[in-house]
């Protein structure tokens, strides 16, 4: 096994592991609100965000945990933060939906459908302007290509030459609404097209391709060719969320598409090769439930956040006074300073 | 050797005079100057120059990335003015107007106000953002609207509407240096305001007291000011001594001005373009009675826009929206109302 069909495959099982696991303490109401798992749709983020470098960016769904996981959020950070516990990536604020990491450039866990997708095309344009050569990735589901804010995104990133990878993960259904009752165009990569920038079909079941055409997309988009669309196919093994009943969908289908699950189909081509054996896989399951195992004893003993600080993080410092930015340095020349008089406060009439 | 005229020694010591509109331009100009990060973008604020004039010439001195025109996709170029600030830029974002606001109202309520939050405070959203309104100029009921007390609503985001040229000269200087994102309200009918400047820096949090009096406190913000203080200047012919107080910030509240203001004159009458019901007059009165209650000589009273669709033709626009008169009229009826002297 090369190292890097180790870590797509043991990428997916950390994933699988954790959201397993996920459920089981949403059932014992350990995590709780909503949760909406990924299982089944594993390969995209273990495939894709390898592809990226530690500086660019990121931007994902509610259902971004695999990806905060891929991108090097721990999972006792990750864990914490679905209990709501301090010791969260997001300061346990944000919870299940809102995994945030800055250091890794991972900029949430957006549970608004296609709201963060000017995000990133801001993120895009900040570094085009400061000339950085990063590139911002963007995950969605396809329910957000009926948004109006998928369309101002693609249209902006596309006039303006941004380095966005627009990352559709077509899983056929948002919540209950299947693609053919939701797009006049169910060629989605056709769809995105009309935006005058490279889009392109991708078999999100199989980790290798999801790998290559991601690596292709980012050295296009890197090297100054603008935006790039992916359409990954794919398809959630499990209900929207825990919410759900699932009653749209006929079972066969969903028999169907797990016949094509990306963890066992690429276990048996990398076995097939010759590069993997049963022990290897044996040990990535076993390494994955320890890491996970680890995961909810931290978030278990971790803290819960005093009320007292309940209003912490709604603003940032703000100046001290006037004429001092947030970390009080002055944005004015001191010898412009009106003295103990803030001119606001001066009367203009006597 | 060349000789300097020595400038009268008054002259030099009075601040010059421009129009609310080359306020905001200059300040946005300097702001440019001062650091590479700091753009603007928007509707027509490059070749147009900007629907209110106040972008004009500047593409041509900063280039148009930095004064950059957008198309018509308020969510998409708002939220795209976030994302640049999470990038570590300063953008000024101009929407046209705060009619046209409400299609990037996603942006600003779920990402802009709830980014620091969500993410425990590791994000920042050090975002400006700019647009015009007001009612007053015949546009009737889609370009009319005062709405900005939707935006003072929610935690996360800072609300200011400079009603003085000063104030548009430096409260975007400000507005820059703060870590989170601020909303500025320019009324559509003060940018051919001309007045002089008062040199800055200005706060973004403090009320002003535009005119002093002992009588009643009126409290007014944006174009409602000036209005207030004409209101007032009409009725100290009669004897009544009228406080005129500028809010300045709408979110947050500068109270303790409020009620030290109120404490004097024990009367208060709030003023607001906004409509009536469940508005920034409910939030101000509230606020006063909270904390004057034992001090007022009368109930707090709201006098804001009636509760219909701003209508186009001169005369209901008049009617909907407060005048000086209505003002005067109103002022002159709690003066007239119980309570003993102090
Ligand atoms: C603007 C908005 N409308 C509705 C919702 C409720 N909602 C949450 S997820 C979802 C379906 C989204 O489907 P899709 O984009 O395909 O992503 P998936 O959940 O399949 O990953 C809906 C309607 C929402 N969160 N935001």
């Amino acid at each position: 096994m090369s190292k890097s069909e180790r870590s797509l495959l043991k990428d997916m099982i950390r994933i699988r592991t954790l959201e397993e696991r996920c459920a089981e303490l949403y059932g014992q109401t350990k995590i709780r609100g909503f949760l909406h798992l990924y299982i089944g749709e594993e390969a995209i983020a273990a495939g894709a965000l390898p592809q990226l470098r530690d500086d660019d960016n990121v931007l994902g769904t509610y259902r971004e945990h695999g990806h905060a996981l891929v991108r090097g959020v721990t999972a006792r950070s990750i864990m914490a933060e679905m209990y709501g516990k301090a010791a969260g990536c997001s300061g346990g604020r944000g919870g299940s939906m809102h995994l945030f990491d800055a250091d890794r450039h991972f900029y949430g866990g957006n549970a608004i459908v296609g709201g963060h997708l000017p995000l990133a095309v801001g993120l895009a344009m900040a570094d085009q302007m400061q000339n950085r050569d990063r590139v911002t990735a963007c995950f969605f589901g396809e329910g957000a290509m009926a948004e109006g804010e998928f369309h101002e995104s693609m249209n902006l990133a596309a006039l303006w030459d941004l380095p966005v990878i627009f990352c559709c993960e077509n899983n056929l259904y948002a919540m209950g609404t299947s693609l053919e009752s939701s797009e006049s165009e169910t060629d989605l990569a056709l769809k995105a097209s009309s935006y005058n920038m490279p889009a392109w079909r991708i078999d999100g079941m199989d980790v290798e391709a999801v790998a290559a055409g991601m690596e292709r997309a980012v050295t296009t988009s890197r090297s100054g060719g603008g935006p790039v669309f992916l359409e990954f196919k794919t398809y959630r093994f499990r209900a929207h969320s825990m919410f759900d009943p699932d009653l749209y969908r006929d079972p066969s289908e969903i028999e169907e598409w797990k016949s094509r699950d990306p963890i066992t189909s690429y276990a048996s081509v990398l076995t097939e090769r010759g590069s993997l054996s049963q022990a290897d896989e044996e040990a990535l399951w076993a390494q994955a439930q320890e890491e996970v195992d680890d995961a909810v004893a931290f978030a278990e003993e971790a803290e819960w956040e005093s009320p007292a600080t309940l209003t912490d993080h709604v603003y940032g410092p703000a100046p001290t006074r006037p004429g001092d930015d947030a970390k009080g340095e002055p944005i004015l020349d001191p010898d412009d300073w009106a003295g103990d008089g803030i001119a606001s406060n001066r009367e203009v009439t006597a | 050797m060349t000789v300097h005229e020595p400038a009268p020694a008054q002259s030099a010591q009075m601040p010059s005079t421009m129009t609310y509109r080359e306020a905001m331009r200059e300040a946005i100009r300097e702001a440019m100057q001062e650091d590479e990060r700091v753009f603007i973008m928007g509707e027509d604020v490059a070749d147009y120059g900007g629907t209110y004039a106040v972008t004009k010439g500047l593409h041509e001195e900063f280039g148009r990335d930095r004064v950059r025109n957008t198309p018509l996709s308020e969510s998409g170029f708002v939220g795209a003015g976030i994302g640049a600030a999470l990038g570590g830029m300063r953008p000024i974002v101009e929407i046209m107007t705060v009619n046209f606001s409400l299609l990037a109202l996603d942006q600003i309520v779920n990402n802009a106000a709830t980014l620091r939050h969500m993410s425990g405070g590791q994000l920042g959203v050090p975002l400006v953002v700019r647009l015009t309104t007001g009612a007053g100029r015949q546009l009737a009921a889609q370009h009319s609207h005062s709405l900005e007390a939707w935006y003072a609503h929610v935690p996360g985001i800072k609300v200011v509407a400079p009603a003085t040229v000063t104030d548009a000269r430096w409260m975007l200087r400000q507005a820059l240096a703060d870590p989170d994102p601020v909303i500025v309200f320019e009324h559509a009918t003060l940018y051919n305001r001309r007045e002089p400047v008062e040199p800055g820096p200005v706060d973004l949090v403090s009320a002003a007291i535009r005119r002093r009096g002992s009588d009643l406190t009126v409290v007014a913000s944006a174009g409602l000011v000036h209005k207030a203080v004409e209101a007032a200047d009409a009725l100290s012919a009669d004897g009544a001594s009228i406080e005129v107080i500028d809010l300045r910030s709408l979110r947050p509240l500068d109270r303790p001005t409020l009620a030290s203001s109120v404490a004097r004159t024990h009367r208060a009458l709030v003023v607001d373009e906004g409509w009536q019901s469940v508005g920034l007059a409910a939030e101000v009165a509230a606020s006063i009675t909270e904390d004057c209650f034992y001090g007022l000589d009368a109930p707090v009273r709201r006098l804001s826009s009636v509760d219909v669709p701003v209508p186009y033709p001169k005369h209901l626009e008049e009617a909907a929206i407060p005048t000086v008169e209505d003002i005067a009229g109103a002022a002159r009826e709690m003066l007239a109302e119980g309570g003993t002297d102090g």
